[in-house]
């Protein structure tokens, strides 16, 4: 059977890899292709790039960069971040990039995800979510790099994005992400049960346990980010990331 | 000459960089003029059955492709859709396929119990080698590899099969007759395993 992904989700600003606490305060960890390098030598399953400065600052797939990242990766890669043109995503798979996540261009206009899909094939389609507690209960859908609410139940939004014929989701909390203190497994409870997609658990890995806990309650695949590029309580930068016995030891 | 041959299915770049990674450089060309000098080719390919064929006829490649193989044995090497359409047809169309391979390409079906299963299967899974081969030397331990695919071949020639993987069922996801090879997984994407098996494809003895 095929083994649980675990995959380093990085996040680019401007060329440069960094990593957020609760999508706030972009901390610089160094340069992308020397990362691509070492994920390389460690094997990973597959990597996730997005750039967080794309949507923000109104441009398209830093496709230069992409490049370069592609041309050092020889394991599955997908990238996110300004994408919102078919003519986007045709550029992205044609440098070598498998999947192309969709975030705030999904939700602003739904129907991208249906013509992306029947175009390119739904396994290359994946719409990332950020989901964000309400104070009163409950979950909101946020976009534009968490500044923009939506209104959206990320229940009802994960359903609606199944039925546009999304190959995957990304399901990342807000809350949790960069706190290193576990996925929010009330979030993915909810969303897994709702969907037959694959889920990849986003946002707040700490530890090997973090990931079987996230199993436990649906998702297909886990997501870390401080996990695997800072080491110890001080939160030195070091590309890093666990052994496959140490996998293998709380994955089935 | 390690050529890459372009027929608009997919990226080819992945597979070109990873032949740079182990030493080699490839060409990816659509044209004649080019493809004919090759000493290696590589069919790689992403996308629907029919579509792969009628491109490589629209671009009259066919005839040339059938020469270097059949009649000049130049090692070849189908990648995911590149290994679907040697063989005589798929279940995910009406057209013929090269036909290099007693083989066809059918859908995944479970059984009832097996329903839960998703196609496309994704993700990384391991090939178990049926024989020996130079295409798979140097493999030890459990080898494994990256797959996408909803479709996969059925052999007629059993001795055809050079690996297998299990999904659901045991399907083979490594052929080869004589010159003529194919992968199901996508090798430019498997890292260590990928770059072994690419290596091994080029520096193998001629057929």
């Amino acid at each position: 059977m095929l083994r649980t992904r675990v995959m380093p989700c990085l996040l680019l600003q401007q060329g440069a890899l960094v990593k957020t606490v609760q999508f706030r305060k972009p901390g610089y960890i160094g340069d992308p292709i020397n990362a691509v390098r070492i994920y390389n030598e460690k094997e990973v399953d597959e990597l996730v790039f997005l750039d967080i400065s794309a949507t923000p600052a109104g441009h398209g797939p830093p496709l230069g960069t992409l490049r370069e990242i592609a041309g050092e990766c020889f394991m599955p890669l997908a990238y996110g971040g300004g994408v919102r043109t078919i003519e986007d995503i045709r550029e992205i798979l044609r440098i070598g990039i498998e999947k192309v996540v969709i975030n705030t261009h999904a939700v602003e206009d739904p129907t991208f995800i249906r013509a992306a899909a029947d175009q390119f094939g739904s396994q290359s389609i994946v719409v990332s979510m950020d989901v964000r507690h309400r104070l009163l209960g409950g979950y909101q859908v946020f976009t534009r790099g968490a500044r923009q609410a939506t209104g959206l139940d990320p229940v009802a939004w994960a359903d609606r994005v199944q039925d546009l014929g999304a190959g995957e989701i990304l399901l990342t909390s807000i809350d949790r992400d960069g706190t290193q203190s576990g996925y929010d497994i009330e979030l993915l409870e909810r969303v897994c049960r709702a969907v037959d997609l694959p889920v990849i658990a986003s946002g707040g890995a700490g530890s090997l346990a973090d990931f079987a806990a996230a199993v436990k309650a649906g998702a297909s695949a886990c997501a870390a980010g401080s996990m695997v590029v800072y080491f110890g309580r001080n939160r030195a930068v070091l590309i890093n990331f666990p052994t496959r016995s140490e996998l293998e030891s709380v994955l089935a | 000459m390690i050529v890459i041959v372009d027929y608009g299915m997919g990226n080819l770049g992945s597979i070109q960089n990873m032949c740079r990674k182990i030493g080699h450089a490839a060409l990816i060309s659509s044209e004649a003029a080019e493809i004919c000098r090759a000493s290696r080719l590589i069919l790689p390919g992403v996308g629907a059955f029919d579509h792969g064929m009628s491109q490589l006829t629209s671009l009259d490649l066919v005839d040339l492709l059938n020469d270097l193989v059949l009649q000049e044995h130049i090692p070849v090497l189908g990648v995911c859709l590149g290994m679907q359409l040697l063989t005589q047809g798929s279940a995910e169309g009406r057209l013929p396929g090269l036909g290099w391979l007693d083989a066809r390409t059918v859908r995944f079906e479970f059984s009832p119990e097996q329903a839960r299963l998703k196609i496309p299967h994704m993700g990384w899974n391991t090939v178990e080698f049926c024989r020996p081969s130079p295409l798979t030397a140097g493999f030890e331990g459990e080898t494994r590899f990256y797959f996408v695919h909803s479709y996969h071949l059925q052999c007629h020639q059993p001795e055809d099969i050079l690996g297998c993987t299990t999904y659901g069922y045991d399907f083979p996801s490594m052929v080869q007759r004589g010159n003529i090879m194919g992968a199901q997984f996508h090798p430019e994407k498997s890292h260590r395993f990928g770059m072994r098996l690419l290596r091994n494809f080029i520096e193998m003895p001629a057929c």
